[in-house]
């Protein structure tokens, strides 16, 4: 039940926030920040409290028949891997409230609203196990997600908010398409209709049938995650949308692609997933480094950020379709750890944004001598999102390092270039914006109290991951058994790629 | 014809006796409020007669109508969306001076009209179902004399008529020389069994003429756009929902399975489906109407519903029927904003009238919004669940051509339903918006089926249950 509830305080939240914007305009935000604390807690709690038998796939779930008509079920269910995301959705969730705290001034009721039922959506996603479901909160987050960025994005709003819509729909119905056809096919061999996660896995297709069911489900999560060429959407989306939109959608929507790369596309269709391993390989890889060329190019700031999570994501891809133990644990790790320092690099900007007006790194220089505190965070937030040994970005890139190079030491030598492309634009943004003169002569304030302790925070929470990921990776472990189990394709088995 | 028959006929016969006793009303006095009160108490007996003829069915009534589960469904579906149309014609009307009472025995006479074509199992109750429904219409659309809009609406949606009349009239005539049947099911297995093709693919190729006509489906959907745009916004509704789901219910009755085996109905039919899907979703991108929008986006939707009848899966009759209930509700709802919204000078549907409807009225913006995505097939609504069948009827009969079609051409008219969303959410501080007091009927009307729109999106099993009861099985 507390499944349920984890959704449904946020769905109430967002309403109760929409109604009381009436009487205050500090109500909405209270309403949501209190409304995710204590989603928050209670995720914390099935943290805490976890105790899992091997027997037991679920720590918790629940399900209900929705339309038996067709066999779908209302089915969530936490693993370690929802978990983990569970608990980075609501702790970037709190700092997606408080980063618009001064930024959003208008229509705020409605604002928060919108800001409570992505998350719900994104919560859904993650708690899925029924296909129908899945789909379903896969199509409700975008609409939120959607007014965000149209009603509160910055000039190019609606080009931007409406690229990303069709890009994600028309992804989402090929997904659907798949679906249905596993779900058919599925029928046919053992005559029953479900959209159960469990009852579809180890399905028997076909080998074409397999590839093409694995590529609809891929395209889908491809264009979430993203992977080049898919990626166009993101920039304009990440930079057009408010600071808290840019927030959820690097630090928690782009993980929904990676998700369901892990948990739907190698598990329901290992063979089709192993197949293709070469090219999905490649394309990571190439993420990575066109993530970090373009983003080395880039003269508006939030453009530059949101550049480089093509490139870390790169990284998810090649850990996820390495498909060892170690790289599996670097895609979470670099899951976790990009959404806390890219939304920390993004809500730095959004402030920056606020104080000076602009983007334009051209326009910029200087700033660390009248905003120190505020240079300091943003270097910090360089170096782990550079790899700085110590942060929890590092740990993650290299385990998938680690991890890749048993698979293609070609690949994994083009990757760790990747790496060092991160360095100069890494640096680059540092310098142009923040250290030489102060020529524009630009008067801002530091940062706020507010806003130091989002900082804080998220810096504590990088240093965490960086010395002492072992929790992370110990609440993993489980899931990620699991998930190999069922994908019956140990490491050992993977042959070595040239 | 014994009295059993009679009774079955019930729900017709209440739709008839309605209309003479309205006519009677208005000669006596005339009143609005009492005509209007008058034909909706005829709708609601109507429809509660479906209700005491269930257990009567299946029961052939003379040689003409068929009364069983599919029709009674069908019935029920095309007198609530009639009644719906008669609350909002009274809010549209309730502003104009003028005789506006003889409106209501036009929507009746066609409503009755469309009741015969879903019971009809017959070339002549076929015709004569059809010819009802149409001359009804025609003095509907152009109710308003005084508009040009509405006399232009009025001749295209005429002269297209009766010709289209004409091309079935003849294609019967063909199929009845080939075949010597008239009644459907006879002539569906003289069809299939493969008598004299030479007559018998004219004669199919030219009823398809009628019944594309009515559906607006490509290539017979010139008139769509003008007649939604002159149309009075109720009547526009109608024309939307209720006359072409009596269409599709009996093209259903008519021809189906034939797309299965008759290679050239196959592929006449695919035809006609992908033209229209592509024809509409790519026409309404330039369209600053949002009527014109509607029935642009009718055309494409038309065409999904082919697609389910293509694929002739067994989920396929389930398919169209829930589609169907989702697109009357959705349009339904559409064109009550429409009717809401619009003044006595004219209809509301320039797109500029929307505007940063939400800051104003936000309830209303809300449920057009639900109702934009519903025709997007955005989950949480009953488009989703209607284009999931239709999918997953086309999957299981897996014709993937037709749902790739589909889906791409799904995502073009996801652009432009998000046009209208975006005017309807952008800032426009100082805009006042001339609308009328909302009439308590249309209030209820209008947030009866947004919960509708959005109930069967998020949980379908109670209305998946009733069409499984009575269409036929689902898997």
């Amino acid at each position: 039940m507390i499944l349920i509830l984890l959704i449904a305080i946020l769905l109430l939240g967002g309403i109760l926030a929409a109604i009381s914007a009436r009487w205050s305009a500090y109500l909405p935000r209270w309403i949501s920040l209190a409304a995710i604390a204590v989603d928050l807690v209670l995720a914390a709690r099935i943290w805490t409290g976890r105790s899992l038998s091997a027997s037991m796939a679920w720590y918790d779930e629940v399900d209900w028949n929705w339309v038996p008509n067709f066999g779908i079920h209302f089915h969530l269910a936490v693993d370690g891997l929802s978990l983990l995301m569970l608990l980075l959705t609501f702790f970037l969730g709190l700092v997606a409230v408080l980063c618009s705290w001064t930024e959003i001034r208008e229509k705020i009721g409605f604002f928060h609203f919108n800001l409570m039922w992505v998350l719900a959506g994104i919560v859904s996603v993650f708690l899925a196990v029924d296909l129908f479901l899945f789909y379903f909160a896969w199509e409700l987050m975008l609409i939120p997600m959607y007014f965000l960025i149209v009603i509160w994005g910055h000039e190019r709003r609606v080009y931007a908010a409406t690229k990303f819509f069709l890009f994600t729909q028309c992804s989402g119905l090929l997904m659907l398409i798949a679906i249905l056809a596993l779900y058919f096919i599925h029928h046919q061999s053992t005559g029953i209709y479900t959209f159960e996660y469990s009852d579809l896995l180890g399905t028997t297709f076909s080998r074409g049938a397999e590839l093409a069911i694995m590529l609809g489900f891929f395209v889908a999560f491809a264009v979430k995650l993203p992977v080049v060429p898919l990626h166009t959407w993101l920039p304009d989306a990440h930079t057009e949308a408010p600071t808290a939109g840019s927030v959820i959608l690097a630090g928690l929507l782009l993980k929904t692609g990676g998700y369901g790369l892990l948990r739907f596309v190698i598990p329901l269709f290992p063979r089709a997933a192993h197949e293709f391993t070469p090219v999905a390989l490649a394309l990571g890889v190439i993420g990575i480094i066109y993530g970090a060329v373009t983003a080395f190019s880039q003269t508006d700031l939030k453009r530059l950020v949101a550049y480089t999570s093509v490139s870390h994501l790169g990284f998810v891809l090649l850990g996820i379709f390495s498909w060892n133990p170690l790289a599996l644990q670097g895609a979470i790790m670099t899951m976790i750890c990009h959404g806390l320092s890219t939304g920390a690099l993004f809500v730095l900007v959004g402030g920056l944004q606020e104080r000076i007006h602009t983007r334009d790194l051209d326009r910029m220089g200087g700033l660390w001598s009248v905003a120190p505190r505020l240079s300091a965070s943003a270097l910090f937030f360089s170096l782990a999102s550079l790899g700085l040994p110590g942060l929890g970005d590092f740990v993650g890139e290299f385990l998938v390092l680690i991890g890749s190079y048993k698979v293609s030491v070609a690949l994994t030598v083009f990757a760790t270039l990747g790496i060092l492309a991160s360095t100069f634009y890494a640096l680059r943004m540092m310098q142009r914006a923040f250290f030489g003169q102060n020529t524009n002569s630009w008067r801002l304030a530091d940062l706020t109290p507010r806003e130091g302790l989002i900082m804080t925070a998220m810096i504590l929470g990088l240093l965490w991951l960086g010395f002492y990921p072992q929790p992370v990776l110990n609440t993993f472990a489980p899931a990620m058994d699991h998930l190999q189990r069922e994908a019956q394709m140990p490491a050992a088995v993977l042959r070595r790629l040239p | 014809m014994n009295s059993t028959d009679t009774l079955a006929l019930l729900p017709l016969l209440l739709l008839a006796a309605t209309a003479v006793v309205v006519m009677l009303g208005i000669a006596v006095k005339r009143s609005h409020a009492l005509t209007a009160t008058l034909t909706l108490i005829g709708l609601a007996a109507s429809f509660l007669s479906v209700f005491a003829v269930a257990p009567l069915v299946p029961r052939q009534v003379t040689s003409l109508l068929l009364i069983d589960g599919y029709a009674l469904f069908y019935l029920g579906l095309i007198i609530v969306s009639a009644a719906a149309v008669a609350v909002l014609s009274y809010q549209y009307f309730a502003k104009h001076d003028g005789q506006r009472e003889e409106l209501y025995l036009l929507l009746l006479l066609a409503t009755l009209g469309c009741g015969v074509l879903v019971t009809s199992v017959h070339f002549a109750s076929f015709l004569l179902g059809l010819e009802v429904l149409s001359i009804s219409l025609y003095g509907m659309v152009a109710y308003f004399t005084g508009r040009g809009q509405a006399l232009e609406a009025g001749i295209k949606y005429l002269i297209l008529a009766s010709a289209s009349a004409a091309f079935l009239l003849f294609g019967m005539a063909l199929i009845y020389a080939a075949t010597g049947a008239m009644a459907l099911s006879s002539v569906r297995a003289l069809t299939l069994g493969g008598s004299s093709l030479a007559l018998l693919l004219p004669g199919i190729a030219l009823s398809v003429t009628g019944i594309g006509f009515k559906l607006g489906v490509v290539p017979f959907h010139l008139w769509t756009p003008d007649v939604y745009q002159g149309a009075p916004a109720p009547v526009a509704a109608f024309v939307a929902t209720t006359s072409k789901t009596a269409v599709v219910a009996l093209l259903f009755r008519y021809l189906a399975a034939a797309p299965q085996q008759s290679t050239a109905v196959f592929f006449l039919f695919s035809v006609i489906a992908v033209a229209s899907m592509f024809a509409g979703n790519l026409l309404a991108l330039r369209q600053d109407n949002v009527k014109r929008v509607l029935a642009y986006s009718s055309i494409a939707h038309f065409g999904y519903i082919l697609v389910a009848f293509l694929a002739g899966s067994t989920m396929a009759a389930g398919a169209v029927a829930f589609y169907l209930v989702a697109y009357t509700v959705t349009i339904l709802t559409a064109f009550g904003i429409v009717t809401v919204l619009s003044t006595s000078e004219g209809d509301a549907d320039d797109l500029e009238d929307y505007r940063g409807l939400f800051w104003r009225r936000p309830v209303l913006a809300s449920v057009f919004t639900a109702v934009l995505l519903s025709l997007a097939g955005i989950p949480a609504t009953m488009g989703f669940v209607g284009k999931f069948y239709i999918l997953a009827s086309g999957a299981n009969a897996s014709a993937w051509p037709l749902i790739i079609v589909l889906v791409l051409t799904s995502v073009i008219g996801l652009f432009y339903y998000l046009r209208i969303v975006v005017t309807l959410f952008s800032a426009a501080p100082d805009r006042q918006f001339s609308m009328q007091r909302l009439e308590w009927g249309s209030a209820f009307v209008l947030v009866g089926l947004a919960v509708l729109l959005i109930w069967f999106g998020v949980y379908p099993a109670p209305l998946l249950n009733l069409i499984q009861a009575t269409i036929g099985r689902l898997n």
